[in-house]
């Protein structure tokens, strides 16, 4: 009977219907809704643009822009689209433009000299193991990961952050950034596989250190 | 059906494709293969999987202090987002939360008596899964995932159980494979995961645990 009530309340059902209710409100002029609409989402906002920004302040002001922009055009928004992804390709939109117009050359990364369509071998094979997720609870480490992230190319950084953070799908990731699916799938395997070794290479320096590892092992 | 051999370096080509579910079966049955008998490949593949996983952890994305409030601001002063009014008429959820933080207290008081599953506060909930549903899980992750999800750690130690039974022992949905139960997951609403704790409560028992 409980587990009947599961269905019945569907709670992910009525979220998605509470959205949609107030999508269409906000399309019919209620803009004061429009900040109820748009707060789940307001990190995954702040962080497309910070992906692409690489400066707090400039990330902030652009997810602004980018929402504001939202309320402008909400009557164009088409329910067959996940409201989320609409939101996080209007923010990339306006972090893209912004960096063109400040001709921002962001040059950085460990892997700037290499070509896109070479290959790039894994550098450590030590013995794995999971890192907890209560890793993460540390603020150090989420600063180590942030820092690791922040190394690569803007290229590879830019399609981790929209496929591996916002959770994206390819074919959004491509559309959002301009680029073919297969630029996507190049440049997210070098992404995974750099900060693998960048993660790796955190390892010996202790970033996990008091992470409960068995002696010997490393998370990977 | 004999699987070809493949190399190393056609594996770490491949190794994000095999991650997303986009590889061919006779591919995925040779790489499945490999990672048979090559440690390095696993090792690339646990590490990327653990990539992956870490930074698809909401935690993983924090704004800057008061960067809501300020959002707020800017949309009301742009003429187009919420009123003085509606701010005025949202204060009634300041006495609201206050209560609900009483209430929210004397829970976590009554808590502590009792061992609870090992969950962090941040894991997603399992909304809008449903209970029955079979599930995978393994000894030494927390996650659980639907079969044959490229997430699953040591599959060798993996069992299955229903979702319902994996949340009572404190396991949290595989954020790739348990996507779309998760993507309209609100904290305020009746969820399995709740379901869960309330049976839990009803007896008063302790979980085996994720471990």
């Amino acid at each position: 009977m409980a587990e009947a009530n599961v269905f019945v309340n569907n709670p992910g059902l009525a979220e998605a219907t509470r959205e949609q209710d107030l999508i269409a409100r906000v399309q019919r002029g209620q803009n004061e809704l429009f900040y109820e609409l748009v707060r789940p989402y307001e990190r995954r906002v702040y962080a497309a643009a910070l992906a692409i920004l690489r400066n707090e302040s400039d990330a902030e002001d652009v997810a602004q822009e980018a929402m504001l922009k939202a309320l402008a055009n909400i009557r164009q928004f088409r329910a067959e689209a996940r409201f989320s992804t609409w939101l996080i390709q209007i923010t990339v939109n306006e972090a893209l433009m912004r960096r063109r117009r400040e001709r921002t050359a962001i040059m950085e990364g460990i892997d700037d000299r290499r070509d896109e369509e070479g290959e790039y071998a894994p550098r450590d094979f030590a013995d794995w193991r999971e890192i907890p997720s209560e890793a993460l609870e540390r603020k150090e480490v989420r600063q180590r990961l942030a820092e690791a992230l922040a190394t690569l190319d803007r290229k590879y950084r830019e399609v981790f952050v929209l496929r591996d953070m916002e959770q994206l799908n390819i074919q959004e990731t491509a559309e959002a950034l301009g680029i073919s699916v297969a630029s996507v799938k190049t440049r997210l395997l070098r992404a995974r596989l750099m900060l693998r070794d960048l993660l790796a290479a955190g390892w010996e320096q202790g970033w996990f250190s008091r992470l409960p590892f068995e002696k010997g092992t490393k998370p990977w | 059906m004999v699987n070809e051999a493949i190399s190393c370096e056609r594996v770490w080509r491949e190794i994000s494709n095999y991650l997303e579910g986009d590889v061919e079966p006779g591919l995925r049955a040779a790489l499945d293969e490999h990672f048979k008998t090559c440690k390095k490949c696993v090792s690339v593949l646990e590490g990327t999987r653990n990539v992956i996983r870490l930074y698809s952890d909401e935690r993983m994305i924090e704004v800057p202090a008061g960067f809501g409030r300020r959002l707020e601001r800017r949309l009301a002063q742009s003429g187009k987002g919420p009123s003085v009014v509606w701010s005025t008429r949202a204060a009634w959820l300041v006495p609201a939360a206050a209560l609900l933080l009483i209430g929210g207290g004397i829970r976590v008081a009554n808590s502590l008596s009792v061992p609870r599953p090992i969950l962090s506060e941040h894991a997603n909930p399992g909304k809008n899964i449903p209970p029955d549903m079979l599930v995978v899980v393994s000894a030494d992750a927390k996650d659980f995932h639907v079969p044959g999800c490229p997430f699953i750690h040591n599959k060798d130690k993996e069992r299955t159980l229903t979702a319902k039974e994996a949340m009572r022992e404190g396991y949290v949905p595989c954020v790739r494979c348990m996507r779309k139960y998760l993507e309209t997951a609100d904290a305020g609403h009746i969820s399995l995961e709740q379901e869960a704790q309330s049976d839990f409560d009803a007896d008063d028992e302790a979980p085996s645990g994720a471990r």
